[in-house]
Protein backbone atom coordinates (compact mmCIF):
# COMPACT_ATOMS: atom_id res chain seq x y z
CA UNK A 1 0.00 0.00 0.00
CA UNK A 2 1.31 3.42 -0.33
CA UNK A 3 2.01 6.04 1.94
CA UNK A 4 -1.11 7.78 2.09
CA UNK A 5 -0.95 11.73 1.45
CA UNK A 6 -3.17 12.71 4.11
CA UNK A 7 -4.42 10.75 7.07
CA UNK A 8 -5.31 11.36 10.54
CA UNK A 9 -5.13 9.61 13.82
CA UNK A 10 -7.24 9.01 16.53
CA UNK A 11 -8.93 12.75 16.36
CA UNK A 12 -11.28 13.76 18.83
CA UNK A 13 -12.87 17.10 19.27
CA UNK A 14 -16.01 17.84 22.15
CA UNK A 15 -17.83 20.92 22.54
CA UNK A 16 -19.16 20.45 26.56
CA UNK A 17 -20.88 17.11 26.66
CA UNK A 18 -21.25 16.91 22.25
CA UNK A 19 -19.00 14.61 20.82
CA UNK A 20 -18.49 16.06 17.56
CA UNK A 21 -15.29 14.39 16.65
CA UNK A 22 -14.93 10.97 18.38
CA UNK A 23 -11.56 9.27 17.55
CA UNK A 24 -11.81 9.37 14.18
CA UNK A 25 -8.89 7.85 11.79
CA UNK A 26 -8.75 8.09 8.17
CA UNK A 27 -6.13 8.33 5.05
CA UNK A 28 -6.11 9.61 1.76
CA UNK A 29 -3.97 7.77 -1.21
CA UNK A 30 -2.40 9.27 -3.90
CA UNK A 31 -4.48 9.39 -7.20
CA UNK A 32 -7.99 8.37 -4.53
CA UNK A 33 -11.51 10.09 -4.16
CA UNK A 34 -12.19 9.05 -0.24
CA UNK A 35 -16.09 10.51 0.46
CA UNK A 36 -16.98 11.72 3.79
CA UNK A 37 -20.65 11.63 4.03
CA UNK A 38 -22.64 11.65 7.03
CA UNK A 39 -26.31 12.92 8.50
CA UNK A 40 -26.27 16.63 9.26
CA UNK A 41 -24.97 17.22 12.60
CA UNK A 42 -22.67 14.41 12.20
CA UNK A 43 -19.68 16.19 12.39
CA UNK A 44 -18.39 16.85 8.93
CA UNK A 45 -17.69 20.59 8.96
CA UNK A 46 -15.75 19.76 12.44
CA UNK A 47 -13.80 17.23 11.04
CA UNK A 48 -12.66 19.16 7.93
CA UNK A 49 -11.77 22.25 10.29
CA UNK A 50 -9.37 20.11 12.46
CA UNK A 51 -8.03 18.79 9.11
CA UNK A 52 -7.33 22.13 7.55
CA UNK A 53 -6.36 24.09 10.96
CA UNK A 54 -8.82 26.08 11.71
CA UNK A 55 -9.90 24.19 14.83
CA UNK A 56 -7.43 22.11 16.70
CA UNK A 57 -8.60 18.75 18.07
CA UNK A 58 -8.48 17.93 22.38
CA UNK A 59 -6.17 14.85 21.06
CA UNK A 60 -5.08 12.65 17.86
CA UNK A 61 -2.84 13.85 15.17
CA UNK A 62 -2.98 15.18 11.82
CA UNK A 63 -0.59 14.03 9.10
CA UNK A 64 0.22 15.86 5.61
CA UNK A 65 2.61 13.71 3.46
CA UNK A 66 3.84 11.95 6.25
CA UNK A 67 4.70 14.69 8.54
CA UNK A 68 2.58 15.73 11.96
CA UNK A 69 0.49 19.09 10.99
CA UNK A 70 -1.77 18.92 14.28
CA UNK A 71 -0.15 22.28 15.34
CA UNK A 72 0.58 23.64 12.22
CA UNK A 73 -1.66 26.69 11.08
CA UNK A 74 -3.80 26.75 8.55
CA UNK A 75 -1.23 29.29 6.03
CA UNK A 76 1.78 26.78 6.80
CA UNK A 77 -0.44 23.21 5.86
CA UNK A 78 -1.50 25.85 3.04
CA UNK A 79 2.15 26.19 1.79
CA UNK A 80 2.96 22.41 2.28
CA UNK A 81 0.15 21.52 -0.02
CA UNK A 82 -3.27 21.14 1.70
CA UNK A 83 -5.78 22.57 -0.93
CA UNK A 84 -9.07 23.21 0.25
CA UNK A 85 -12.91 24.68 -0.86
CA UNK A 86 -14.96 26.09 1.41
CA UNK A 87 -19.04 24.98 1.76
CA UNK A 88 -20.17 28.88 1.86
CA UNK A 89 -18.03 30.23 -1.09
CA UNK A 90 -15.16 32.80 0.65
CA UNK A 91 -14.43 34.97 -1.88
CA UNK A 92 -13.27 38.34 -2.15
CA UNK A 93 -16.77 40.13 -3.48
CA UNK A 94 -15.57 43.30 -4.08
CA UNK A 95 -12.65 42.17 -6.51
CA UNK A 96 -13.09 40.57 -9.61
CA UNK A 97 -12.61 37.09 -10.72
CA UNK A 98 -9.50 37.02 -12.36
CA UNK A 99 -7.97 38.88 -8.73
CA UNK A 100 -9.64 35.94 -6.91
CA UNK A 101 -7.64 33.26 -8.69
CA UNK A 102 -4.96 35.47 -8.36
CA UNK A 103 -4.72 35.47 -4.73
CA UNK A 104 -4.08 31.49 -5.03
CA UNK A 105 -1.56 32.49 -7.29
CA UNK A 106 -0.51 34.80 -4.87
CA UNK A 107 -0.54 32.04 -2.13
CA UNK A 108 1.40 29.78 -4.19
CA UNK A 109 4.19 31.32 -5.41
CA UNK A 110 4.22 33.83 -1.99
CA UNK A 111 5.02 37.13 -3.66
CA UNK A 112 2.28 38.14 -0.78
CA UNK A 113 5.50 41.20 -0.31
CA UNK A 114 5.58 42.31 -4.11
CA UNK A 115 4.78 46.21 -3.14
CA UNK A 116 4.66 47.97 -6.16
CA UNK A 117 4.07 45.95 -9.64
CA UNK A 118 0.66 45.32 -10.68
CA UNK A 119 -0.30 42.04 -9.73
CA UNK A 120 -2.02 41.16 -12.66
CA UNK A 121 0.74 42.52 -15.14
CA UNK A 122 2.83 40.07 -13.27
CA UNK A 123 3.11 37.30 -16.35
CA UNK A 124 3.66 33.77 -13.46
CA UNK A 125 0.62 34.68 -11.61
CA UNK A 126 -1.47 36.07 -14.37
CA UNK A 127 -0.79 32.73 -16.54
CA UNK A 128 -1.24 30.52 -13.17
CA UNK A 129 -5.04 32.55 -12.65
CA UNK A 130 -6.14 32.45 -16.17
CA UNK A 131 -5.03 28.46 -16.48
CA UNK A 132 -7.28 27.83 -13.17
CA UNK A 133 -9.92 29.97 -14.48
CA UNK A 134 -10.09 28.64 -17.92
CA UNK A 135 -10.20 24.53 -16.28
CA UNK A 136 -13.36 25.61 -14.38
CA UNK A 137 -14.43 27.25 -17.67
CA UNK A 138 -14.88 30.71 -16.24
CA UNK A 139 -12.57 32.35 -18.69
CA UNK A 140 -14.89 34.66 -20.07
CA UNK A 141 -15.66 36.16 -16.88
CA UNK A 142 -11.88 36.49 -15.63
CA UNK A 143 -13.02 40.73 -15.68
CA UNK A 144 -16.57 40.43 -13.80
CA UNK A 145 -16.54 41.44 -10.51
CA UNK A 146 -17.67 38.12 -8.15
CA UNK A 147 -20.58 39.79 -6.94
CA UNK A 148 -22.15 39.46 -9.90
CA UNK A 149 -21.35 35.69 -10.86
CA UNK A 150 -24.06 33.34 -10.30
CA UNK A 151 -23.95 30.70 -7.68
CA UNK A 152 -22.94 27.79 -9.59
CA UNK A 153 -20.48 29.98 -11.20
CA UNK A 154 -19.17 31.32 -7.46
CA UNK A 155 -18.69 27.25 -6.60
CA UNK A 156 -16.71 26.57 -9.85
CA UNK A 157 -14.67 29.49 -8.66
CA UNK A 158 -14.38 28.23 -5.42
CA UNK A 159 -12.74 24.99 -6.89
CA UNK A 160 -10.26 27.29 -9.22
CA UNK A 161 -8.76 29.27 -6.61
CA UNK A 162 -7.82 25.94 -4.61
CA UNK A 163 -6.43 24.29 -8.30
CA UNK A 164 -4.01 27.34 -8.26
CA UNK A 165 -2.18 26.50 -5.57
CA UNK A 166 -1.18 23.04 -7.78
CA UNK A 167 -1.64 21.15 -3.96
CA UNK A 168 -0.56 17.42 -2.87
CA UNK A 169 -4.57 17.44 -1.72
CA UNK A 170 -7.99 18.75 -1.94
CA UNK A 171 -10.25 19.23 0.72
CA UNK A 172 -13.17 20.04 -0.43
CA UNK A 173 -16.73 21.27 1.66
CA UNK A 174 -19.37 20.20 0.08
CA UNK A 175 -18.07 21.50 -3.94
CA UNK A 176 -22.03 20.80 -5.14
CA UNK A 177 -23.90 22.60 -2.48
CA UNK A 178 -26.69 24.03 -4.07
CA UNK A 179 -25.65 23.26 -7.78
CA UNK A 180 -28.51 22.17 -10.59
CA UNK A 181 -28.33 18.92 -12.08
CA UNK A 182 -26.39 20.35 -14.78
CA UNK A 183 -23.64 21.98 -12.52
CA UNK A 184 -23.51 18.95 -10.68
CA UNK A 185 -22.62 16.34 -13.37
CA UNK A 186 -20.07 18.56 -15.15
CA UNK A 187 -18.39 19.05 -11.60
CA UNK A 188 -18.79 15.46 -10.93
CA UNK A 189 -16.83 15.34 -14.47
CA UNK A 190 -13.91 17.56 -13.44
CA UNK A 191 -13.81 15.76 -10.08
CA UNK A 192 -13.29 12.70 -11.43
CA UNK A 193 -10.54 13.70 -13.86
CA UNK A 194 -8.72 15.83 -10.74
CA UNK A 195 -7.67 12.89 -8.74
CA UNK A 196 -5.28 12.44 -10.94
CA UNK A 197 -3.49 15.00 -10.21
CA UNK A 198 -3.90 15.03 -6.60
CA UNK A 199 -6.10 12.84 -4.22
CA UNK A 200 -9.19 14.39 -3.21
CA UNK A 201 -10.88 14.01 0.51
CA UNK A 202 -14.64 14.95 -0.50
CA UNK A 203 -17.34 15.94 1.94
CA UNK A 204 -20.45 15.79 -0.25
CA UNK A 205 -24.16 15.21 0.37
CA UNK A 206 -24.94 14.59 -3.15
CA UNK A 207 -25.26 11.27 -3.25
CA UNK A 208 -25.27 10.64 -7.02
CA UNK A 209 -22.40 12.14 -7.15
CA UNK A 210 -20.64 10.89 -4.49
CA UNK A 211 -21.55 6.95 -5.97
CA UNK A 212 -20.24 8.25 -8.61
CA UNK A 213 -17.32 9.74 -8.29
CA UNK A 214 -15.93 8.14 -4.54
CA UNK A 215 -13.38 5.21 -4.87
CA UNK A 216 -14.01 4.68 -0.93
CA UNK A 217 -16.66 6.28 1.54
CA UNK A 218 -16.12 6.86 5.31
CA UNK A 219 -19.56 7.14 7.19
CA UNK A 220 -19.83 9.52 9.96
CA UNK A 221 -21.97 9.30 12.36
CA UNK A 222 -22.20 11.16 16.03
CA UNK A 223 -19.03 12.00 15.06
CA UNK A 224 -17.65 8.51 14.77
CA UNK A 225 -16.57 6.78 11.45
CA UNK A 226 -19.06 3.70 11.64
CA UNK A 227 -17.73 2.36 8.19
CA UNK A 228 -14.96 2.86 5.79
CA UNK A 229 -15.37 1.17 2.60
CA UNK A 230 -15.88 0.93 -1.37
CA UNK A 231 -19.22 1.97 -2.83
CA UNK A 232 -20.56 -1.38 -3.04
CA UNK A 233 -19.98 -2.27 0.61
CA UNK A 234 -21.03 1.02 1.81
CA UNK A 235 -24.26 -0.21 -0.68
CA UNK A 236 -24.77 -3.31 1.11
CA UNK A 237 -23.48 -2.09 5.04
CA UNK A 238 -26.35 -2.72 7.35
CA UNK A 239 -25.57 -0.46 9.85
CA UNK A 240 -25.21 2.10 7.41
CA UNK A 241 -27.92 1.92 5.79
CA UNK A 242 -29.82 2.08 8.93
CA UNK A 243 -27.92 5.24 10.45
CA UNK A 244 -28.03 6.66 7.00
CA UNK A 245 -28.82 6.12 3.44
CA UNK A 246 -32.12 4.48 4.95
CA UNK A 247 -35.00 3.79 2.02
CA UNK A 248 -32.63 5.87 -0.07
CA UNK A 249 -30.38 2.72 -1.06
CA UNK B 1 -10.53 57.85 -18.55
CA UNK B 2 -13.33 57.07 -15.58
CA UNK B 3 -15.03 59.66 -14.03
CA UNK B 4 -12.88 58.89 -11.27
CA UNK B 5 -9.55 59.68 -12.55
CA UNK B 6 -11.50 62.81 -13.82
CA UNK B 7 -12.08 64.07 -10.55
CA UNK B 8 -8.41 62.70 -9.55
CA UNK B 9 -6.87 64.85 -12.11
CA UNK B 10 -9.24 68.13 -11.33
CA UNK B 11 -8.42 67.80 -7.58
CA UNK B 12 -4.92 67.65 -8.71
CA UNK B 13 -5.05 70.60 -10.95
CA UNK B 14 -6.24 72.15 -8.08
CA UNK B 15 -3.22 71.92 -5.51
CA UNK B 16 -1.13 72.62 -8.63
CA UNK B 17 -3.20 76.00 -10.30
CA UNK B 18 -4.86 77.80 -6.66
CA UNK B 19 -1.33 77.87 -5.02
CA UNK B 20 0.67 78.89 -7.84
CA UNK B 21 -2.12 81.99 -8.29
CA UNK B 22 -1.99 83.03 -4.63
CA UNK B 23 1.37 83.41 -5.13
CA UNK B 24 1.29 85.45 -7.94
CA UNK B 25 -0.78 87.89 -6.07
CA UNK B 26 0.69 87.86 -3.38
CA UNK B 27 -1.56 86.34 -0.93
CA UNK B 28 0.70 84.04 1.09
CA UNK B 29 -2.53 83.00 4.10
CA UNK B 30 -4.05 80.65 1.30
CA UNK B 31 -0.81 79.30 0.73
CA UNK B 32 -0.63 77.94 4.35
CA UNK B 33 -4.08 77.26 4.08
CA UNK B 34 -2.86 74.95 1.09
CA UNK B 35 -0.06 73.91 2.69
CA UNK B 36 -2.07 72.79 5.88
CA UNK B 37 -4.56 70.70 3.81
CA UNK B 38 -1.49 68.65 1.83
CA UNK B 39 -0.46 68.01 4.96
CA UNK B 40 -2.94 66.91 6.03
CA UNK B 41 -4.00 64.77 2.92
CA UNK B 42 -1.07 63.33 3.69
CA UNK B 43 -1.27 61.85 6.92
CA UNK B 44 -4.71 60.74 5.66
CA UNK B 45 -3.39 58.96 2.67
CA UNK B 46 -1.45 57.38 5.16
CA UNK B 47 -4.19 55.83 7.32
CA UNK B 48 -6.13 55.30 4.01
CA UNK B 49 -3.71 52.32 3.38
CA UNK B 50 -4.45 50.42 6.79
CA UNK B 51 -8.01 51.92 6.60
CA UNK B 52 -9.12 51.81 2.96
CA UNK B 53 -7.54 48.43 2.06
CA UNK B 54 -6.37 46.60 4.91
CA UNK B 55 -9.97 47.82 6.39
CA UNK B 56 -8.10 48.59 9.96
CA UNK B 57 -10.19 51.42 11.77
CA UNK B 58 -7.39 52.79 13.91
CA UNK B 59 -7.85 55.85 16.42
CA UNK B 60 -4.51 56.09 17.13
CA UNK B 61 -2.67 57.59 13.98
CA UNK B 62 -2.28 60.56 16.03
CA UNK B 63 0.57 58.67 17.56
CA UNK B 64 2.53 58.88 14.64
CA UNK B 65 1.20 62.10 13.44
CA UNK B 66 2.75 63.29 16.59
CA UNK B 67 6.33 61.02 16.47
CA UNK B 68 6.96 62.71 13.60
CA UNK B 69 6.67 66.03 14.43
CA UNK B 70 8.47 65.60 17.59
CA UNK B 71 11.25 64.02 15.56
CA UNK B 72 11.35 67.12 14.05
CA UNK B 73 10.91 68.96 17.20
CA UNK B 74 13.50 68.06 18.95
CA UNK B 75 16.30 67.54 16.45
CA UNK B 76 15.41 71.27 15.48
CA UNK B 77 15.65 72.28 18.93
CA UNK B 78 18.48 70.79 19.80
CA UNK B 79 20.00 72.33 16.62
CA UNK B 80 18.66 75.98 17.67
CA UNK B 81 20.46 75.68 21.30
CA UNK B 82 23.39 74.30 20.05
CA UNK B 83 22.75 71.33 22.29
CA UNK B 84 23.63 67.45 21.80
CA UNK B 85 20.39 65.53 21.93
CA UNK B 86 22.60 62.73 24.03
CA UNK B 87 26.03 62.63 24.71
CA UNK B 88 26.20 58.50 26.03
CA UNK B 89 26.92 56.28 24.58
CA UNK B 90 26.82 57.78 21.60
CA UNK B 91 27.27 61.61 20.51
CA UNK B 92 23.87 62.94 18.57
CA UNK B 93 23.52 66.21 17.76
CA UNK B 94 20.65 68.34 16.31
CA UNK B 95 19.86 68.95 12.45
CA UNK B 96 18.17 71.45 10.91
CA UNK B 97 18.22 69.49 7.76
CA UNK B 98 14.33 68.16 6.13
CA UNK B 99 15.88 65.38 4.39
CA UNK B 100 17.34 63.91 7.66
CA UNK B 101 14.41 64.92 9.47
CA UNK B 102 11.98 63.45 7.13
CA UNK B 103 13.90 60.11 7.06
CA UNK B 104 14.16 59.79 11.09
CA UNK B 105 10.65 60.60 10.92
CA UNK B 106 9.92 57.71 9.19
CA UNK B 107 11.61 55.53 10.94
CA UNK B 108 10.49 56.34 14.34
CA UNK B 109 7.14 56.34 13.60
CA UNK B 110 7.34 53.27 11.40
CA UNK B 111 9.04 51.49 14.27
CA UNK B 112 6.27 52.73 16.73
CA UNK B 113 3.48 51.55 14.26
CA UNK B 114 4.92 48.31 14.11
CA UNK B 115 5.08 47.43 17.94
CA UNK B 116 1.72 49.07 18.24
CA UNK B 117 0.39 46.73 15.25
CA UNK B 118 2.45 43.65 16.44
CA UNK B 119 -0.16 43.99 19.82
CA UNK B 120 -3.02 45.93 18.35
CA UNK B 121 -3.62 43.52 15.46
CA UNK B 122 -4.18 40.77 17.43
CA UNK B 123 -7.97 41.90 18.35
CA UNK B 124 -10.15 43.11 15.63
CA UNK B 125 -13.50 45.29 14.99
CA UNK B 126 -14.17 47.17 18.11
CA UNK B 127 -11.26 46.24 20.58
CA UNK B 128 -8.77 47.43 17.62
CA UNK B 129 -10.66 51.16 17.41
CA UNK B 130 -10.21 51.06 21.20
CA UNK B 131 -6.50 49.49 21.82
CA UNK B 132 -5.04 52.00 18.88
CA UNK B 133 -6.75 54.87 20.79
CA UNK B 134 -5.43 53.58 24.22
CA UNK B 135 -1.52 53.28 22.37
CA UNK B 136 -2.47 56.82 21.24
CA UNK B 137 -3.34 58.56 24.32
CA UNK B 138 0.12 56.95 25.93
CA UNK B 139 1.68 58.99 23.65
CA UNK B 140 -0.61 62.08 24.47
CA UNK B 141 0.20 61.90 28.18
CA UNK B 142 3.71 61.14 27.79
CA UNK B 143 4.25 64.03 25.94
CA UNK B 144 2.43 66.26 28.51
CA UNK B 145 4.66 65.39 30.82
CA UNK B 146 7.91 65.43 28.76
CA UNK B 147 9.12 68.79 30.50
CA UNK B 148 12.38 68.91 28.55
CA UNK B 149 10.61 69.72 25.66
CA UNK B 150 8.27 71.88 26.85
CA UNK B 151 5.53 69.52 28.28
CA UNK B 152 2.20 71.12 27.52
CA UNK B 153 3.50 74.05 26.31
CA UNK B 154 5.55 72.11 23.27
CA UNK B 155 8.41 73.59 21.23
CA UNK B 156 8.55 75.92 19.32
CA UNK B 157 11.24 76.56 16.19
CA UNK B 158 12.41 80.05 15.20
CA UNK B 159 13.27 79.30 11.90
CA UNK B 160 11.86 76.62 9.18
CA UNK B 161 14.42 73.70 8.41
CA UNK B 162 16.62 73.44 5.47
CA UNK B 163 15.90 71.60 2.22
CA UNK B 164 19.08 71.53 -0.34
CA UNK B 165 18.06 73.90 -3.29
CA UNK B 166 14.90 75.20 -2.12
CA UNK B 167 14.35 78.12 0.15
CA UNK B 168 11.75 76.41 2.69
CA UNK B 169 11.18 80.30 3.98
CA UNK B 170 9.20 81.05 1.08
CA UNK B 171 5.63 79.47 1.17
CA UNK B 172 5.17 78.34 -2.02
CA UNK B 173 8.22 76.43 -2.47
CA UNK B 174 7.81 74.66 1.00
CA UNK B 175 4.21 74.00 -0.36
CA UNK B 176 5.75 72.60 -3.88
CA UNK B 177 8.02 70.15 -1.03
CA UNK B 178 4.53 69.06 0.95
CA UNK B 179 2.59 68.89 -3.02
CA UNK B 180 5.72 66.28 -4.25
CA UNK B 181 5.58 64.43 -1.12
CA UNK B 182 2.14 63.61 -1.37
CA UNK B 183 2.28 63.21 -5.10
CA UNK B 184 5.08 60.22 -4.34
CA UNK B 185 2.89 58.81 -1.45
CA UNK B 186 0.09 58.93 -3.74
CA UNK B 187 1.95 57.04 -6.47
CA UNK B 188 3.43 54.65 -4.31
CA UNK B 189 -0.19 54.19 -3.15
CA UNK B 190 -1.78 53.76 -6.54
CA UNK B 191 0.60 50.71 -7.08
CA UNK B 192 0.89 49.35 -3.61
CA UNK B 193 -3.52 48.81 -4.44
CA UNK B 194 -2.83 46.76 -7.35
CA UNK B 195 0.61 45.11 -6.12
CA UNK B 196 0.29 41.46 -4.88
CA UNK B 197 0.23 42.89 -1.57
CA UNK B 198 -2.56 45.24 -2.16
CA UNK B 199 -4.39 42.22 -3.47
CA UNK B 200 -3.96 39.84 -0.44
CA UNK B 201 -4.01 42.86 2.22
CA UNK B 202 -7.79 43.65 0.82
CA UNK B 203 -8.62 39.66 0.28
CA UNK B 204 -7.68 39.44 4.14
CA UNK B 205 -10.21 42.24 4.93
CA UNK B 206 -13.06 40.55 3.22
CA UNK B 207 -12.57 36.83 3.57
CA UNK B 208 -9.36 35.91 6.17
CA UNK B 209 -10.70 32.74 5.81
CA UNK B 210 -9.76 32.15 2.17
CA UNK B 211 -6.39 34.23 2.57
CA UNK B 212 -5.12 31.56 5.11
CA UNK B 213 -6.51 29.01 2.89
CA UNK B 214 -4.11 29.75 0.34
CA UNK B 215 -1.35 29.80 2.77
CA UNK B 216 -1.23 33.48 3.94
CA UNK B 217 -0.95 35.03 6.93
CA UNK B 218 -3.38 37.86 7.56
CA UNK B 219 -2.00 39.08 10.14
CA UNK B 220 1.55 39.81 8.72
CA UNK B 221 -0.46 41.50 5.65
CA UNK B 222 -1.69 43.93 8.00
CA UNK B 223 1.22 44.41 10.60
CA UNK B 224 3.46 45.69 7.11
CA UNK B 225 0.24 47.66 5.74
CA UNK B 226 0.05 49.32 9.47
CA UNK B 227 3.86 49.95 9.50
CA UNK B 228 3.27 51.30 5.86
CA UNK B 229 0.60 53.34 7.28
CA UNK B 230 1.86 54.87 10.35
CA UNK B 231 5.82 55.62 8.57
CA UNK B 232 3.38 58.04 6.18
CA UNK B 233 1.50 59.82 8.72
CA UNK B 234 4.75 60.30 10.88
CA UNK B 235 6.22 61.82 7.48
CA UNK B 236 3.31 64.18 7.01
CA UNK B 237 4.23 64.80 11.37
CA UNK B 238 7.50 66.10 10.84
CA UNK B 239 6.11 68.37 7.68
CA UNK B 240 3.42 69.99 9.89
CA UNK B 241 5.51 70.45 12.82
CA UNK B 242 7.66 72.67 9.98
CA UNK B 243 5.27 74.85 8.47
CA UNK B 244 3.63 75.73 11.86
CA UNK B 245 7.29 75.59 13.12
CA UNK B 246 5.68 74.39 16.75
CA UNK B 247 5.07 71.26 18.02
CA UNK B 248 2.83 70.43 21.07
CA UNK B 249 0.81 67.57 22.75
CA UNK B 250 -1.91 68.37 20.58
CA UNK B 251 -0.34 66.51 17.75
CA UNK B 252 -1.36 63.57 19.20
CA UNK B 253 -4.76 63.91 20.23
CA UNK B 254 -7.64 61.61 19.48
CA UNK B 255 -9.10 64.45 17.73
CA UNK B 256 -6.99 64.27 15.52
CA UNK B 257 -6.79 60.43 15.04
CA UNK B 258 -10.62 60.93 14.72
CA UNK B 259 -10.51 63.86 11.95
CA UNK B 260 -8.06 61.33 9.72
CA UNK B 261 -10.59 59.02 9.96
CA UNK B 262 -13.48 61.84 8.97
CA UNK B 263 -11.42 63.38 5.80
CA UNK B 264 -11.01 59.41 4.65
CA UNK B 265 -15.22 58.97 5.04
CA UNK B 266 -15.74 62.40 3.12
CA UNK B 267 -13.29 62.15 0.52
CA UNK B 268 -14.26 58.40 0.26
CA UNK B 269 -12.80 55.50 1.63
CA UNK B 270 -10.47 52.89 -0.35
CA UNK B 271 -10.34 55.71 -2.96
CA UNK B 272 -6.81 57.10 -3.76
CA UNK B 273 -7.82 60.96 -3.58
CA UNK B 274 -10.78 60.18 -1.07
CA UNK B 275 -8.38 61.39 2.14
CA UNK B 276 -7.07 64.45 -0.42
CA UNK B 277 -10.15 65.74 -1.40
CA UNK B 278 -11.51 64.86 2.57
CA UNK B 279 -8.48 66.69 3.69
CA UNK B 280 -8.97 69.61 1.36
CA UNK B 281 -12.67 70.04 2.63
CA UNK B 282 -11.94 69.98 6.08
CA UNK B 283 -9.79 72.98 5.43
CA UNK B 284 -11.90 75.12 3.56
CA UNK B 285 -14.81 74.73 5.93
CA UNK B 286 -12.22 75.10 8.34
CA UNK B 287 -11.44 78.47 6.77
CA UNK B 288 -14.95 80.00 5.63
CA UNK B 289 -16.81 78.01 8.33
CA UNK B 290 -14.94 78.93 11.14
CA UNK B 291 -14.66 82.84 10.23
CA UNK B 292 -18.37 82.44 10.21
CA UNK B 293 -19.49 80.89 13.44
CA UNK B 294 -17.54 79.34 16.07
CA UNK B 295 -19.64 76.35 16.09
CA UNK B 296 -18.33 75.02 12.34
CA UNK B 297 -18.16 71.75 13.27
CA UNK B 298 -21.86 71.54 13.60
CA UNK B 299 -21.82 71.79 9.76
CA UNK B 300 -19.16 69.60 9.24
CA UNK B 301 -20.98 66.96 11.53
CA UNK B 302 -24.19 67.40 8.95
CA UNK B 303 -21.78 66.91 5.93
CA UNK B 304 -20.62 64.28 7.59
CA UNK B 305 -23.58 62.97 8.42
CA UNK B 306 -25.33 63.26 4.78
CA UNK B 307 -22.79 60.94 3.51
CA UNK B 308 -22.49 58.52 5.99
CA UNK B 309 -26.09 58.14 5.67
CA UNK B 310 -26.74 59.14 1.88
CA UNK B 311 -23.67 58.14 0.35
CA UNK B 312 -21.75 55.64 1.27
CA UNK B 313 -18.99 55.91 -1.09
CA UNK B 314 -17.56 59.84 -0.37
CA UNK B 315 -17.97 62.58 -2.29
CA UNK B 316 -16.10 60.38 -4.65
CA UNK B 317 -18.22 57.76 -4.50
CA UNK B 318 -21.53 60.40 -5.32
CA UNK B 319 -19.75 61.70 -8.12
CA UNK B 320 -18.11 59.05 -9.93
CA UNK B 321 -20.22 55.83 -8.31
CA UNK B 322 -19.36 52.97 -7.56
CA UNK B 323 -16.51 51.60 -7.67
CA UNK B 324 -15.62 49.04 -10.85
CA UNK B 325 -13.17 46.73 -11.33
CA UNK B 326 -9.89 47.80 -11.38
CA UNK B 327 -7.46 47.07 -14.69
Amino acid sequence: MTEPVLQTKGLCKAFGALRATDNVSIDLRPGEIHAIIGPNGAGKTTLIAQITGMLAPDSGQVFLDGEDVTRTPPPTRARMGLGRTFQISQLAMGDTVLQNACLGAIGATQRQWRLVRPALRDPELRDRAMAALERVGLSDQARSVTAELSHGQRRQLEVAVALTLAPRAFVMDEPMAGLGTEGSARLTAFLDGLRREAPILLVEHDMDAVFALADRISVLVYGQVIATGTVAEIRADDMVREAYLGEEA
Amino acid sequence: MSRESVINWIVLAGLVAVPLWAHLSDEPFTITLATRAVILALAAVGLNIALGIGGLVSLGHAAFFGIGGYTMGILAHHAQTYTPVMEWPLLIEGTKSMPVIWGLSILFSALAAFLIGLLSLRTSGVYFIMITLAFGQMFYYFAISWAEYGGEDGLSIYVRNGFPGVNTLVPIQFYGLCLVALLIVLGFNAALARAPFGLALGAARQVPARVRAVGLDPYRLQLLAFTLSGAITGLAGALFADLNRFVSPTMFSWQLSGELIVFIIIGGVARLFGPVIGAVLFVVLEHWLGGLSDYWHIYLGLMLLGIVLFGRGGVIGMVAGRERSHD
